[in-house]
């Protein structure tokens, strides 16, 4: 690369391995990042619209298939909606297993997001631990809805299946089993000197702009802005449990993923907590619903990337007249005008893996020169850029 | 809250519905809204959510949402009316950074002009989508013709 000269790097927009395609242009002088441009709309469904045409019923359906990582996120911010223009409250036991089934989400989502950052910094053992430990909450949650993904276990005034009694020892094993391999695994990340040679001090976000952007979980937690929504505005279950929010000060890689691998320890609290709840308990897990009045609702709910905000407005029929989804990406992508800008293109993979958009996007990295459009670096090129810098840190530690 | 949201923004509520404690919903004016944004927003220290644009048939609205986390999570929304003739507001993206590229959703799917916006092109839609055609508009039709 010449002296001066300006090069675009686009990344994305496909990738046939994750969801969520998306595309990015870095305009670089030299190694730094100088601008960030943020162009999504190739998964575009039209959801909003969509939900217009559908029953009230059939929207839980089918917002949850807005996301494959967290779809049960949307389900519960939709039911959320309702219940508030309704103004209902659900019972109790199906509040506990709301929050069960968000919270393994979380885990699940989390020890995604671990393995895959550990891939682009080279370390594939992380991704190997992280996705193996992973394999047991998607067998709980086989277990509990039948599913691995799209459990379809919310409805509007409830859930639609219950946790058996005779499931609750094994899923209260599983979850003790994972306990110390995760500990492990979160020892493993956070005392290794390379990793945080790597990962301390790059891409911070400030407080500032986590509100400029308004930013939502972990990625402003990791900025130390305690906003939860489970504790803000307790909904599901989650004030009838013990469990703190985690917050760190920095705001850089490293401590989103502090945030992130200790949100995991809390999220096993919650669930072992709601399991002894309801254990030995019946109860009602739904409340009939049978017209939805004329009115308008806004419900949120914490999903593993931040909050997620459904608004909903009836004219009284059977179908919402409008349907608004923010889900906490919208918020969180942008952040990466004010994080990216200044580091090195080595360093913008896992910054932006550091906001846990869906990966797609750094799979397809490509560096043009800008004038003759000439292919400089492909992905896998920047994959080993990557790496070759952390190889570079583990020998000079 | 609402005591204080009234207190605070005194004049410019034009209209006020408590749907319960936790959300309430506030009608200002076209030309007050910036105002109103800039003492929730900047003053009251309010979280930006998202913005809702509505079709509602005769006219149509914009919703600001902002949030109140540590006084119990209460969800303000700032309601605007606009004409369905030549619906234009003022952009927030200079108060608000993180504000533009809703304000670009909403302007290609429903066709509302956001003036002053610095860059005000597609964002979900391709980049030779036709004109004139706003999909999230009531009488769009299913193959996105008018």
């Amino acid at each position: 690369m010449g002296k001066n000269k300006k090069v675009v790097v686009p990344i994305g927009p496909y990738h046939p391995l994750l969801e969520e395609p998306e595309y990015f242009e870095l305009h670089c002088e030299g190694e730094r990042v100088v601008d960030v441009k943020w162009q999504p709309g190739y998964n575009h469904r039209a959801i909003e619209k969509l939900s217009e045409s559908k029953h009230w019923d059939q929207v839980t359906f089918l917002v949850e298939r807005i996301c494959g990582i967290c779809s049960t996120s949307h389900p519960i911010a939709y039911c959320n909606a309702v219940e508030d223009l309704l103004g209902i409250d659900i019972p109790e036991r199906a509040k506990y297993i709301r929050s069960i089934v968000g919270e393994l989400e979380r885990i699940h989502s989390h020890l995604l997001w671990v393995g895959l950052a550990g891939h682009f910094l080279g370390y594939n053992t992380v991704f190997m631990w992280a996705w193996k430990y992973r394999e047991p909450v998607l067998d709980m949650f086989e277990i509990i809805t039948g599913n691995r993904n799209h459990y379809a276990m919310l409805r509007i005034g409830g859930v639609r299946r219950d946790i058996e009694d005779e499931d609750i020892p094994l899923l209260k094993k599983t979850l003790e089993g994972l306990k110390g391999k995760l500990e492990m695994l979160t020892k493993a990340v956070l005392d290794d000197p390379v990793l945080a040679a790597r990962l301390k001090g790059v891409g911070v976000l400030t407080k500032e702009d986590v509100k400029n952007y308004g930013a939502v979980g972990p990625v402003a937690r990791a900025s130390g802005v305690d906003i939860d929504v489970r504790k803000d505005e307790p909904y599901a279950g989650y004030n009838l449990v013990e469990w703190k929010v985690i917050t760190t000060e920095n705001g850089d890689v490293f401590d989103k993923a502090v945030v992130r691998l200790l949100e995991i320890f809390e999220s096993i609290k919650i669930i072992e907590q709601s399991l002894n709840a309801i254990k030995g308990k019946k109860g009602e897990i739904w409340k009939e619903v049978r017209e939805i009045p004329e009115g308008e609702g806004i419900g949120h709910h914490e999903a593993p990337r931040g909050e997620t905000f459904h608004y909903i407005r009836s004219d009284g029929s059977n179908r919402p007249v409008r349907h608004k989804v923010r889900a906490p990406s919208y918020t969180n992508i942008p952040t990466f005008k004010a994080s990216c800008i200044g580091e090195t293109i080595s360093d913008v993979a896992i910054i932006l893996a550091g906001v846990d958009p869906c990966y797609c996007c750094t799979e397809r990295v490509s560096v043009y020169e800008a004038k003759t459009r000439k292919k400089l670096y492909g992905y896998k090129e920047l994959v080993e850029l990557s790496r070759k810098k952390t190889e570079k840190l583990r020998r000079e530690i | 809250m609402i005591e204080k949201l009234k207190e605070k923004l005194g004049d410019l509520i034009k209209d006020t519905k408590v749907h319960n404690e936790r959300r309430i919903y506030i009608t200002v004016d076209k030309k007050d809204l910036k105002k109103a944004v800039k003492i929730v927003f900047k003053n009251m220290g309010a979280r930006y959510v998202i913005v809702t644009g509505v079709d509602n048939f005769n006219k149509f609205e914009l919703l600001y949402h902002f949030s109140f986390d540590k006084e119990g999570g209460i969800i303000t929304s700032l309601r605007v009316f606009l004409d369905k003739e030549k619906a234009e507001i003022e952009t927030l993206s200079d108060l608000i950074p993180g504000i533009a590229w809703i304000e670009r959703e909403i302007w290609e799917l429903l066709g509302i002009n956001f003036a002053g916006h610095p860059n005000l092109t597609h964002l979900l839609l391709r980049e030779d989508w036709p004109e004139g055609i706003y999909p999230l508009r009531k009488e769009a039709k299913e193959n996105g013709k008018k």
